[in-house]
């Protein structure tokens, strides 16, 4: 278990020097930074020695090797568009999105899985027929349309929600936090709903095929035969079997809600990390989108390795199936 | 034959497709005894395991009991809703299944099933629960069974893990317990002890036990009585000895012939020509007269009844009625 762990975080970081590298040399041609970090009236010798200062004369694998070994160390660099250590920009802005995507993965999760499992119960039932049929449009439409046709509804024409921004925040250590504000929770749900409604539908849609075809085993049909309640046969044994294959997707899906949170963040004005990616690209603020790719590889990285570690505490075949191969 | 455990009356299952109705078990009745080894034989699609769903309540839908009825002691059971036969089913009527290795949930340890079944019926605590759960493990056979109990299924080999379905069938000491191919998984080393197991373990607690099986070997060692189903119709039903020893259906007798015995060495097998008809193809008459030779003009035109034979032994065949036996005798002049 611990070498399959070591083993694994090994893996980890040669992805993560992978994504540094891809990250680092595509931001080579987005454009030159120093064209909209100076004034039009910076002369060519203020320019090359900005350029100097910055290091942006040096060989590229030099540049790597030193981006390499600072964001080790946590140091990005300073943005060149706010002149602010890139972390502390990152870490300032990750506590929206963290939340925003924490809300509705929740929701994709408990409403996919809910859903799966009463449409896949009550197979022809009409209220299954609809939530199915509705669950199309949820992976159809587009991300910001749903954002702006929330907003149109809830914001503009009822007026019950907010339609952008986070609301009032409370700062609690390093983290500022919207859950302990009456605006805070407000603002979050329109935003929460149009990032978590296409993965509730693949989570829906997942849990559906694997309940059904879970029901059709002969363990299911061995435990009716010995007169099991349904909620038993139901929650207790076809639920848990259909879980592995949905948790490896859950885990991902969390890692797209963050990375893919730029839309809905865009749309909403939500001030987190996408938002600030966005701006980045305009102004070809490279430590920043770097930082941010960094970031995001990471996201996936340690969900990928939680998500192989929860196989382990579902599926008991695993254990002995890995200990086996160690011996 | 009032005080049986189990009666079948002109058991109907049909399926209904898009293109019509497939009749899979046809007008089948049978009767199981308290205590009695009642075996089922029959080719693969013969309506045996379908008995079996119909018995327990779990047609897959479309399935469904379109005719008859079946009485568990004198009580039908057909008709019963979804949460009676529930409560019928693991309590009064235990399955056990072909393949043990896919009959358990491989999430769960053998004790969280077994457990969970037995307080499912009886009302007692979680520890009282725990130590029936050992004591009927190690009755079926399973060694150091305190220990093993808390292991997950795939610990077990395949035969270990049948005798841990077989206890699962049985820890709400069913009356009745219907054993669907038990073996047919299994290696041919483990199979006689099972089927042992089986017999032994339900003869102890009174339980009597249909045994659905295609291995006529089996049946002759272990049932009391033999029914063949054939195209969903029974063909034939009596006490095994003379069912094996005389068969008179000529399906039964083929069905015998095929057997191979150490006795005549170098005799050819019997091979009964053909196939089984398929549900939507079944002829008029005798479901068996394409593959039969001795089947005469009437076989094709009338589906023969069983007949009372004597001795509890009856027989779907024109050739032992008194007519058609008259008949036969005017063709073959």
């Amino acid at each position: 278990m611990l070498a399959y762990i070591i083993r694994r975080i090994l893996q980890s970081v040669l992805v993560m020097l992978v994504v540094a590298l891809v990250s680092f040399a595509l931001f080579r041609f987005v454009g030159d930074p120093i064209n909209s970090m100076v004034g039009q009236e910076a002369t060519i010798a203020d320019r090359e020695a900005l350029r100097e200062q910055l290091g942006l004369n040096d060989p590229f694998l030099t540049q790597f090797a030193t981006f390499i070994g600072r964001a080790a160390q946590g140091d990005f660099g300073i943005s060149y568009r706010l002149q602010q250590p890139v972390m502390e920009l990152i870490l300032s802005r990750l506590p929206a999105t963290l939340e925003l995507a924490l809300v509705s993965g929740v929701l994709a999760f408990v409403f996919g899985v809910g859903f799966g499992v009463y449409t896949a119960l009550k197979r022809n039932g009409w209220l299954s027929n609809t939530i199915m049929t509705v669950s199309l449009i949820g992976v159809s439409l587009p991300t910001f349309l749903i954002g702006v046709l929330l907003i149109w509804v809830f914001a503009v024409e009822l007026q019950w929600l907010p339609s952008f921004g986070r609301g009032d925040t409370v700062q609690i250590g390093g983290w500022t936090t919207g859950f302990l504000t009456a605006t805070g929770r407000a603002s979050i749900i329109l935003p929460a709903i149009t990032l978590g409604l296409y993965q509730m539908t693949l989570i829906m849609r997942l849990v559906r095929a694997e309940m059904l075809e879970v029901l059709r085993t002969d363990y299911i049909k061995f435990a009716r035969a010995r007169g099991l309640s349904n909620r038993a046969v139901h929650f207790g044994h076809a639920l848990k079997n259909t879980m592995v294959p949905v948790i490896t997707i859950t885990g991902l899906q969390l890692g797209s809600i963050i990375a893919f949170s730029i839309i809905t963040e865009t749309v909403f004005q939500w001030p987190g990390v996408g938002a600030l990616f966005i701006n980045s690209v305009r102004f070809v603020d490279v430590p920043v989108m770097a930082a941010y790719l960094m970031l995001i590889a990471l996201v996936f990285v340690v969900i990928n390795l939680i998500v192989d570690l929860l196989y382990y505490v579902v599926d008991p075949r695993l254990r002995v199936d890995r200990a086996a191969s160690r011996h | 034959m009032t005080d049986a455990l189990l009666s079948v009356r002109n058991l109907r299952v049909e399926f209904p497709t898009r293109r019509g109705i497939l009749t899979a078990i046809d007008d089948v009745s049978f009767d199981i005894m308290p205590g009695e080894v009642l075996g089922v034989v029959g080719e693969s699609g013969a309506g045996k395991s379908l008995t079996g769903a119909a018995i327990i309540g779990l047609l897959e839908p479309p399935g469904r009991i379109a005719a008859g009825e079946i009485l568990l002691k004198g009580q039908r059971i057909d008709n019963l809703d979804a949460e009676a036969m529930r409560r019928i089913r693991g309590k009064r009527i235990g399955m056990v299944f072909q393949d043990p290795l896919t009959s358990l949930n491989p999430l769960y340890t053998v004790a969280q099933q077994l457990i969970e079944t037995i307080r499912t019926h009886a009302d007692i605590s979680e520890a009282e629960a725990r130590s029936r759960a050992v004591a009927l493990l190690d009755r079926v056979g399973i060694p150091a069974a305190a220990r093993r109990i808390d292991d997950y299924p795939h610990h077990f080999s395949g035969g270990m893990r049948q005798r841990v379905v077989i206890a699962l069938a049985l820890c709400a000491e069913p009356e009745l317990v219907i054993a669907d191919e038990p073996t047919t998984a299994l290696d041919v080393s483990v199979q006689s002890q099972i089927i042992d197991l089986i017999k032994e373990i339900c003869a102890e607690r009174g339980a009597a036990v249909m045994l659905i099986t295609h291995d006529m070997g089996v049946i002759a060692e272990t049932a009391d009585r033999v029914a063949v189903l054939y195209a969903g119709r029974l063909a034939e039903i009596g006490p095994v000895r003379e069912v094996i020893t005389a068969a008179e259906h000529p399906y039964t007798a083929g069905l015998m012939g095929s057997i191979p015995t150490l006795t005549q060495d170098n005799a050819r097998l019997v091979q009964i020509p053909g196939a089984m008809p398929r549900l939507n193809a079944i002829p008029q008459g005798c479901a068996f007269n394409p593959r039969c030779d001795r089947a005469f003009d009437r076989c094709f035109k009338d589906r023969p009844d069983p007949l009372d034979r004597g001795n509890g032994r009856k027989v779907a065949c024109w050739l032992f009625d008194e007519v058609g036996a008259a008949a036969k005798e005017k063709a073959n002049v």
